[in-house]
């Protein structure tokens, strides 16, 4: 299955032939590049955060990895191989602002079923009840609370039965009871081995979910280390800055 | 001002008394225009959303060009159509000219180019909210314009009725296709020209007070539908 | 396929649902004059009721109805201007011209008559004065009937008005009832045919100034569209109308329309 065109690579730059890889991404907007270079691997599940400072390119990185932006330079492989149409259809996507269609709760997952050419009340009932929206079938979606919306987002995302789920700040600016739903889904979706990739701005939050850390400063990855290993001992020093400037607040 | 309220009172009478004439003039513009504006919204619909969702070479050009057809003026839509109605015209043989269906035709041809142009406007601004949500759930280009009509259904009401103001109110156009013959192709616009022409002022403005009255009424009642939707946060 | 065999439908059934040019109904291209006079609602219904044949009208200038008909879209035509007339008839657009009837123009004007014509009954005098007066004049400008009219009364008074127009030579280039709203609003003297005149219900202080010469003799005059040249004619109910208009039935029935207490049309066939 592996390209062969791949063996010529440096070892690091080589996709992993399992889990997400990006290599070399690089991505300009109006000629200033912001995204220079980028090479990342995950693994095939668990629930791996990007943190680091504003406009360091956590979101920007996000959307090159599922898909929606084309890279300038770089390629995004899924266990080994270039991303497909295929690959993307098992792929969803929670972003920090929820847009939801102007249709009711259970129209909004009903959407995304038929998107996928099923329909199955029973999945999106429970999908509903997961995220503690049982009952609230017919309301109108865009008159649910901010945290209600992104609740509902994620089951929407979930309809797919996602292989990787992407999550862009999902929980800032939500509720606690929101946001505690929310995290609770993940570890589901960690347990029934879906790759979560989540940007958070939270660091208490990273330190709660994450199975990994990637740093993103300046458009790369500065460090990738595993969770425990990050947060008692960053190796970069761009990384030991942020977290002692988050541990003072 | 003596024959403005003169009017108002010769409105009412009008109304009061069931004049079957005045009922078939009102009749006959309603199937005229909602006709047009069905068949409007059938063509210019797609075309509005092929606009709106489609990056091609030449859309700025056919954008500018589909804008300026909004004001095209009803008298060119009518001789164009008489042209090819007339007996003598490449669709003569359909024997159409002096029909309902020839005016129909040319409010249809008046209007797409409105429905068209405006409901591109609405539904690449809805694009443009759902764009990077649809892609993410690789949508394809027909699912995507399924779900941008059906959640601009009420901005699209909207651009319908629009359509279906310029249609009702326009005069230029059914009066040269339609010929404005009583009983057959006589609406409240060729009806009020001509009641202008004969120097009975009062009874063409009570008229027109009368098709005024119908447009505010489907406008009340397209603006109550709305007014419920945006409610809901459907609109 | 769903969404397309049903708009195949819709479109037919648009097509379906207009009246068919039936057997029995004729299409007549006329005058305004005629028509707004009410001249048709009378006499059109004694026609069918006889016949069973439904006569259509559409009212437009005589220049305008003689292009439409040229165009093969009339069985009949009913107009008011002899020497176009008989051009249609001679060109082969038209099978044979016969007088129906007649009335007459009328000059009307401002109560305040500021070229002081009124009273008067000669046409080539008063719009004389009017041009020596420059008194506002509005003209109907659209080739029809009545305007090829006026052309020749100019003419024939050696008066070219085109070096007033836009001053005191207004031209419309609207119907007969439009330039009469006009010159209502602007105080414009008016040639108008009488029908019109009389039935019209925007007087405001407008009277009739020069009647009574014999150029202001306005003749209306018939002909059936040549089925030759025109296969979709329905010569036979076309025929039929003419031939009742130009009956004893038709004449007096053209002759008894009153308005007002006034006769506007005076028969003379044959």
């Amino acid at each position: 299955m592996r390209d062969t065109s791949m063996l010529d690579v440096s070892s690091t730059d080589v996709a992993t032939p399992t889990g997400l890889s990006a290599i070399g991404l690089q991505f300009d907007a109006s000629k200033a590049a912001l995204i220079r270079g980028l090479t990342l691997h995950l693994p095939d599940s668990g629930i791996h955060c990007l943190i680091g400072p504003n406009g360091a390119g956590k979101s920007l990185t996000l959307r090159l990895l599922h898909g929606l932006l084309p890279p300038k330079a770089g390629q995004v492989f899924w266990r080994g191989v270039a991303l497909s149409a295929s690959d993307r259809v098992a792929q969803a996507m929670v972003f920090q602002k929820p847009v939801l269609l102007r249709r009711s709760v259970e129209a909004n997952v009903d959407f995304v079923l038929k998107s996928r050419r099923t329909k199955d009340p029973d999945f999106r009932d429970s999908l509903l009840n997961r995220v503690g929206l049982a009952g609230r079938n017919k309301q109108p979606a865009r008159l649910l609370s901010g945290g209600e919306q992104q609740r509902l987002a994620l089951a929407r995302a979930l309809a797919i039965r996602p292989r990787v789920l992407f999550l862009d700040e999902p929980t800032a600016s939500l509720d606690p009871n929101s946001a505690r739903v929310i995290e609770d889904i993940l570890c589901e979706e960690r347990h029934h081995g879906t790759l979560c990739v989540l940007v958070t701005h939270d660091v208490g939050q990273a330190r709660r979910l994450a199975d990994s850390v990637a740093f993103v400063a300046d458009g790369t990855i500065a460090e990738h280390s595993p969770a425990d290993q990050f947060f008692r001992a960053p190796t970069s020093a761009q990384a030991r800055d942020y977290l002692s400037d988050h541990l003072v607040l | 001002m003596h024959s403005i309220s003169e009017a108002l009172s010769l409105a009412l009478a009008l109304v009061f008394s069931a004049d079957p004439d005045l009922f078939e003039i009102v009749g006959l513009s309603l199937y005229v225009s909602l006709s047009a504006t069905l068949l409007a919204c059938v063509l210019g619909l797609p075309l509005g959303a092929l606009l709106a969702t489609t990056r091609f070479r030449g859309r700025g050009a056919a954008l500018v060009v589909v804008n300026a057809l909004m004001g095209l003026p009803p008298v060119v839509v009518g001789l164009f159509v008489y042209l090819y109605l007339s007996r003598s015209g490449p669709l003569g043989f359909l024997g159409l000219l002096y029909t309902p269906t020839a005016m129909i035709i040319a409010q249809t041809l008046l209007i797409t180019p409105i429905v068209a142009a405006l409901s591109r406007q609405v539904l690449e601004s809805l694009d443009g909210e759902y764009a990077e949500q649809f892609q993410s759930l690789a949508l394809s280009r027909w699912q995507r314009v399924q779900a941008l009509v059906w959640d601009g259904r009420y901005a699209l009401l909207t651009v319908a009725l629009a359509g279906f103001g310029r249609a009702v109110a326009e005069v230029g156009a059914v009066i040269i296709v339609g010929g404005n013959i009583d009983h057959l192709t006589r609406v409240m616009t060729t009806a009020i020209a001509l009641e202008t022409s004969k120097g009975e002022l009062a009874l063409a403005l009570a008229l027109g007070i009368v098709l005024m009255t119908l447009a505010l009424a489907v406008n009340a009642m397209v603006y109550s539908v709305r007014t419920t939707a945006t409610k809901a946060a459907y609109a | 396929m769903r969404y397309t065999s049903a708009l195949t439908s819709l479109i037919l059934s648009a097509f379906m649902a207009a009246p068919a040019a039936a057997d029995g109904s004729i299409l007549v291209q006329s005058t305004t004059s005629t028509a707004n006079s009410g001249l048709y609602d009378h006499i059109l219904p004694i026609f069918t009721q006889e016949t069973g044949i439904t006569v259509n009208v559409v009212a437009v200038g005589t220049g305008q109805a003689i292009r439409n008909a040229q165009n093969c879209d009339g069985d009949v035509l009913l107009v008011h201007a002899k020497a176009s007339e008989e051009k249609f008839v001679a060109d082969g657009y038209g099978v044979a011209r016969s007088d129906v009837m007649y009335n007459d123009f009328v000059l009307v004007g401002p109560g305040s008559d500021p070229a002081n014509i009124s009273g008067g009954s000669d046409a080539g005098v008063a719009l004389s004065t009017i041009a020596d007066t420059q008194a506002m004049f509005a003209s109907r400008g659209d080739d029809s009937g009545t305007h090829k009219k006026e052309l020749s009364l100019w003419a024939a008074a050696g008066i070219d008005p085109s070096t007033g127009s836009g001053a005191w030579y207004r031209e419309t280039g609207s119907g007969m009832g439009a330039t009469l709203n006009a010159g209502v609003g602007m105080n414009a003297y008016v040639l108008t045919d009488r029908a019109t005149w009389i039935s019209f219900g925007n007087k405001a202080d407008f009277d009739i100034a020069v009647q009574g010469d014999d150029a202001l003799f306005n003749q209306y005059g018939v002909i059936l569209v040549n089925p030759d040249r025109c296969p979709n004619v329905n010569a036979d109910d076309g025929q039929a109308f003419i031939d009742w208009l130009l009956s004893d039935t038709g004449q007096s029935a053209i002759g008894g329309y009153m308005r007002d207490g006034q006769q506007l049309f005076f028969p003379n066939a044959g």
